[in-house]
């Protein structure tokens, strides 16, 4: 069928102007058959099996995009969490081995690979408990490694032993990481009912129920959806609902197309598509500035929530309609430091720790990218994570904590990341302690939502 | 099927748009299929529809459309036709 004049030209408006994009095509890679007794085979295997893998997959992105004249904004790798070929290594081995994965990321071209990770929800194997002890060396000696640690889920209650550790970690590596703003803590998730094919870091991994390797497509475009509410100033919300379904009808529809292109040629099978709504700090490209839209005079006044909950929900049902493999995330990501309506709300004064842990209820993730003052106790750290996995064991969904507890910094000083990762404004902690809490330690038992067979 | 690509230009109206544009397909034997051209505000739009049946050329296209670019202040840009199918219809 012919294509109209006025459609093309939207396509091209979205583009040019409005900063659709498609977010990241990341490949699985299934790393179970790597392991060896021996450790210097098992580096060996790893390297080999990444490379042989996802060597073409920047070139053959790139040239994608070129055909297709929509920008792939990276290229990610995702591997079997690394704690389960851990064996019986040592915690030296292991940051050996994250250096050996910073490697074939170099070696590809990706900038970040996914999977430096433990699912520990239940209990703590003896390769888990080594991988939880590299993580901060991992992620201060590498560059392109990310790590997550699963510490809850639905079906399972919630490890408070490992939510224990995981602020410990997070101290520990934000002080091995200083002299770039703790930076190490970016790289890291903690996770309530994570999932296995997740194509956006810093949380992918490749999950046990995947194949030897897939190819997903995490798909963005807060800017196409904000420019197209601006069109619409005096709609109803029921009509806000429609018009951000449409456009992500839309959004995802080209992603997939392009995510399939790229998987036919590199012979690998389509994954999933993740419909999420990522913002970035290009102009105009923030959720913040779309839940402003609809109506708010700042992020996080009153109303944030419903209207979060409404822009989540219309993402949700116009993706699934536009692709058959729906999967990841997708929903609306709300990490601070990326959009620039999230800073300015909290410079404002109109958006705190504790409407974001709200917003967490209603939208895809959790707590991400937030700056916390460097002097906030690990128990308080646990203390956040806990009460995020909570929200998400009750709420039978995804939610996730990356805060970085910058050394040196209080409350209201601002942190240059760089790159993707943005700037962020230190938000304090409750100056009140949990630590007794996080010391009592054990499982917090699977909600009644677990019985459900 | 035939691979169809579509070409669309935009920049400030002056003599000789169309006819520089045109003479970088035909410079590399692309076949024009359908045409259409307004003028908005001063600005030239055109978009063209044409045969994309060998995506190794795209590059040369490219190159040669960049040129054109710099010379007249436009902006070209190039797209396989398939992703308009996907996002406009079902």
């Amino acid at each position: 069928m012919a294509i109209h004049y006025s459609e093309i030209q939207e396509t091209i408006r979205m583009v040019q102007m409005e900063s659709l994009d498609i977010r990241t095509v990341t490949m699985g890679i299934s790393l179970r058959n790597c392991q060896d007794s021996d450790f210097d085979k098992v580096k060996d295997n790893v390297y080999n099996k990444i490379v042989s893998y996802a060597g073409q997959l920047k070139p053959v992105a790139e040239q994608v995009e070129k055909e297709y004249g929509i920008p792939i904004v990276n290229k990610r790798i995702s591997i079997t969490p690394i704690a389960e070929i851990l064996g019986d290594l040592t915690v030296d081995q292991a940051v050996e081995l994250a250096k050996v994965l910073d490697k074939a990321a170099e070696a590809t071209g990706v900038d970040f690979i996914g999977g430096y990770s433990a699912l520990v929800h239940k209990g703590m194997t003896k390769a888990d408990q080594t991988l939880l002890q590299s993580i901060p060396r991992a992620l201060s000696e590498t560059n392109r490694v990310c790590s997550s640690v699963s510490i809850g889920t639905t079906r399972t209650g919630i490890n408070m032993d490992a939510v224990g550790q995981l602020g410990h970690i997070i101290k520990e590596t934000a002080e091995l990481t200083k002299d770039q703003d703790s930076i190490g803590c970016a790289k890291f998730v903690a996770f309530c009912n994570p999932v296995e094919d997740n194509p956006f870091m810093a949380g992918a991994f490749h999950g046990a129920g995947e194949g030897e390797a897939v190819l997903s497509v995490g798909v963005s475009g807060p800017g196409v959806v904000l420019n197209a509410l601006k069109r619409y100033p005096d709609a109803d919300l029921g009509e806000v609902a429609d018009v951000i379904k449409k456009t992500v009808f839309k959004i995802t529809r080209a992603g997939e197309l392009l995510g399939r292109v790229v998987a036919e040629r590199l012979n690998v099978p389509f994954g999933i598509m993740d419909l999420s709504l990522a913002p970035t700090n290009a102009m105009n490209d923030s959720v913040a500035e779309i839940l402003e839209e609809i109506g708010l005079e700042s992020v996080g006044t009153h109303g944030t929530i419903a209207a979060l909950a409404l822009m989540n929900d219309a993402v949700k049902k116009g993706g699934a309609m536009a692709s058959s493999y729906v999967g990841g995330l997708s929903g609306a990501f709300i990490p601070v430091s990326e959009d620039n309506g999230m800073i300015r709300g909290i410079q404002d004064g109109s958006l705190t720790l504790d409407k974001l842990e709200a917003m967490t209820c209603v939208c895809s993730v959790g707590l991400d990218m937030i700056a916390l003052n460097g002097d906030a106790p690990a128990e308080t750290l646990s203390a956040i994570i806990a009460d995020e996995a909570a929200i998400g064991m009750i709420n039978k969904k995804t939610t996730a904590v990356r805060v970085i507890p910058v050394v040196g910094k209080n409350e209201g000083d601002m942190v240059e990341f760089g790159g993707l990762l943005g700037r962020a404004p230190i938000i304090g902690v409750k100056p009140f302690s949990s630590e007794k809490m996080i010391k009592r330690g054990g499982r917090i038992p699977a909600p009644l939502q677990a019985l459900i067979n | 099927m035939q691979k169809r690509a579509v070409v669309t230009v935009v920049g400030k109206d002056q003599v000789g748009i169309i006819s520089k544009v045109t003479t970088v397909l035909a410079e590399h034997k692309m076949n024009i299929h359908d045409i259409s051209q307004t003028i908005l505000q001063d600005y030239f739009t055109m978009m063209m529809i044409v045969e994309m049946d060998n995506k190794d050329r795209l590059e040369d296209l490219l190159e040669a459309f960049e040129r054109v670019e710099d010379d007249m202040n436009l902006t070209i840009s190039v797209q396989l036709e398939d992703v308009f199918q996907a996002m406009h219809r079902i």
